[in-house]
């Protein structure tokens, strides 16, 4: 058995302004962590959920965002009409021409302006993604100027209560009903009416997507192939999924910057550590030489001080966690790098987030505490008891 | 059975009372600093028997402390030969010294060494941590070292709760928890005032005469190295010959 972890406790007790001062600087280094895992884990989390695997997205071909496409009624005359596609209960089959354009709106705390999705829709769109549910209000009726926001547009964009209206294209729109997507990328857009947003845009029967419901998840992927391989139809097909998934790269600049902050504080947080071990040692010298004649190996002394620094930084691990847990499911913003427009998640502390932040602290305390370890099991047990 | 009718045990096994413990054939240590030389043992002899009680005083500097450090396998001589135990214990590796130091020999400072954070019954566990008993019979056995110093009310006490007298007793529990042939104190009573240093002593006395243990002690006061059969001199490294 080695040398009891009460030991290692008990000093860092009996130290507590330095332990406290340490552990305090390995916490912030893990609330930074936290903080920008949380910050992409919540953005994947927008993308990942959106969609459907039953659902088929026809674009323009080459265009990777929606907001791109521009095609005729012919063509969707023609999707319209392929094998595979689901009908409703009326017989119609289960496909929505859209028109996705961005608009500029005023944030509600009056912190400038941003980008804002608006999408041009049908009852048939709204029935092909049964996972948007209707939180407030009702749905946007055809042929009048009504909006359906979203949760997260209604709590952060000013005049997005029911029975307000906002002012886009060439006038007003009456917000009628409020939208819950479940946290996915629809969460950041506003739904109208596709015919008076062809109008208010000067779009007049275009459509910049087109939406398909196959029968089944299996036949959306013959669907998508089919769309794709149309020489006359000139469309790329994506499965509804994979189009979101690929957006997710909205969050590779956060990403690349979060890591390489992370990482020169976790190189300043190392050094901390690194320094209160080698203050431990030196102030617990004539301990270690004891314990050596104790009968303690050299290995027990490199161990217990391993372990006491790996303690420390399990110390500042839980005080980063902490720190970050009122911010978890915290809303933000940021532009999605493909359509320039407002994309809307929570700071997402996922078990795989918070697994992460103790294992980046354990290293830092790992990688601080391995050389003062490395000294105090080196030390010559004559010149250990002198110190 | 207790820990008590083990260490009684133990000394009349293995190594029986004629049996030398430390057997030491001119034993010299050179400490090399930059360019100077300081010669703390020079050229010693000595054979310490099973149950001797020997008291080794001299002026600072003449080397006691290295020659207990010698025979405790802290530090390696310069030249000559030295068993301990009949082992030549420094053909042993680092490992093994720490393992053979655990099992045979029970040192005490001058200072206590006592960990702080550590209560009385924490620190005398320490090197038991090292062997293979339960955790009851640890209990068992720290339990009777510090009712023999006299501690048995002071288990949970943490040092500097405890006088210097009683630190030092927790400090000889510590030492003989593990029931070694061997007790080297280093002038065990130097931070004690008169009746602490006379309890200490009366405590080693005990174990030798009691617990066959074989004590060597470095001293610097006469009252203290009347407790031993044997004193012997030490004067700048050379070991003066017996009554000398
Ligand atoms: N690690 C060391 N490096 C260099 N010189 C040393 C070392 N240890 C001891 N010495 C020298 O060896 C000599 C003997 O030292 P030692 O500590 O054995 O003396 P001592 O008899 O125990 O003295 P004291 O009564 O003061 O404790 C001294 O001159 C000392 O300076
Ligand atoms: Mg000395």
């Amino acid at each position: 058995m080695a040398i009891p972890i009460s030991y290692n406790l008990r000093n860092m007790r009996l130290r507590k302004g330095l332990t406290a001062m340490t552990a305090l600087g390995i916490a912030l280094t893990v609330a930074t962590a936290v903080f920008l895992m949380a910050l992409v884990a919540g953005l994947n989390k927008a993308f990942a959920t959106t969609g459907d695997a039953q659902n088929v997205l026809a674009l323009r071909k080459g265009s990777d965002a929606e907001m791109n496409g521009g095609f005729s009624l012919d063509t969707v005359q023609t999707l319209r009409s392929l094998p595979g596609v689901a009908k409703t209960a009326d017989g119609q089959p289960m496909v929505s021409g859209e028109l996705v354009t961005i608009i500029v709106l005023p944030r509600k705390d009056g912190t400038g302006e941003v980008n804002v999705t608006v999408r041009g829709t049908r009852p048939v769109g709204i029935a092909i993604r049964p996972n948007i549910k209707l939180a407030e209000g009702r749905w946007f009726h055809s042929g009048q100027r009504e909006i359906v926001v979203s949760k997260s547009i209604h709590g952060r964009f000013a005049q997005s209560d029911i029975g307000q209206s906002m002012r886009f294209g060439k006038g007003d729109w009456t917000v009628v009903g409020v939208f819950d997507s479940g946290g996915s990328a629809y969460d950041s857009e506003i739904w109208g009416d596709v015919n008076q947003m062809q109008s208010d845009f000067d779009r007049m029967g275009g459509v910049s997507s087109v939406y398909l419901r196959a029968v089944d998840t299996a036949s959306a992927v013959t669907l998508a192939q089919r769309i794709n391989d149309d020489q006359r139809l000139h469309l790329d097909g994506v499965l509804e999924t994979a189009y979101y998934g690929k957006q997710t790269k909205s969050g590779d600049t956060i990403k690349f910057v979060g890591t390489f902050v992370a990482f020169i504080m976790a190189i300043g947080s190392s050094f901390a550590a690194m320094n209160t071990m080698y203050a431990a040692v030196a102030y617990r010298s004539r301990e270690i030489a004891t314990l050596r004649i104790l009968g303690f190996s050299r290995f027990s002394i490199l161990t217990c001080f391993v372990l006491e620094s790996l303690l420390l930084s399990l110390l500042g691990a839980a005080g980063g966690i902490l720190m970050m847990i009122p911010f978890n499911g915290m809303q933000t913003g940021t532009q999605n790098q493909s359509t320039f427009s407002e994309v809307v998640f929570a700071l997402h502390m996922t078990p795989g987030v918070v697994i992460t932040a103790v294992l980046f602290a354990v290293t830092m305390g790992f990688i601080g505490g391995l050389a003062p370890a490395w000294h105090a099991a080196r030390q010559e047990i004559l010149v250990a008891l002198r110190g | 059975m207790s820990a008590v009718s083990e260490i009684q045990n133990a000394g009349n096994g293995a190594v029986g009372n004629r049996n030398i413990v430390v057997q030491a054939r001119g034993v010299s240590k050179i400490f090399r600093r930059d360019a100077f030389e300081v010669t703390a043992l020079d050229n010693v002899s000595i054979d310490i028997a099973a149950g001797e009680f020997v008291a080794l005083m001299g002026p600072s500097g003449s080397g006691k402390t290295t020659l207990l450090n010698m025979i405790a396998a802290i530090d390696r001589p310069t030249s000559g030969q030295l068993l301990v135990l009949s082992e030549d214990i420094f053909l042993l590796n680092d490992e093994q010294t720490a393992r053979w130091r655990n099992e045979h020999v029970g040192y005490i400072f001058q200072t206590f060494n006592l960990m702080p954070v550590l209560t009385a019954f924490e620190n005398v566990e320490l090197p038991l941590l090292l062997t293979n008993l339960t955790q009851q019979q640890r209990r068992d056995h720290v339990t009777t070292a510090l009712r023999l110093v006299g501690l048995g009310d002071r288990m949970h006490h943490l040092p500097r709760q405890l006088s210097g007298g009683q630190e030092q007793r927790v400090a000889i529990a510590r030492a003989i928890v593990t029931d070694p042939t061997l007790i080297i104190a280093d002038e065990p009573t130097g931070d004690l005032d008169s009746h602490s240093a006379t309890e200490v002593l009366e405590i080693l006395k005990r174990l030798n005469e009691n617990f066959q243990k074989t004590v060597v002690m470095v001293t610097h006061d006469p009252h203290a190295a009347s407790y031993a059969h044997v004193v012997r001199h030490l004067e700048k490294g050379m070991l003066l010959p017996i009554g000398g």
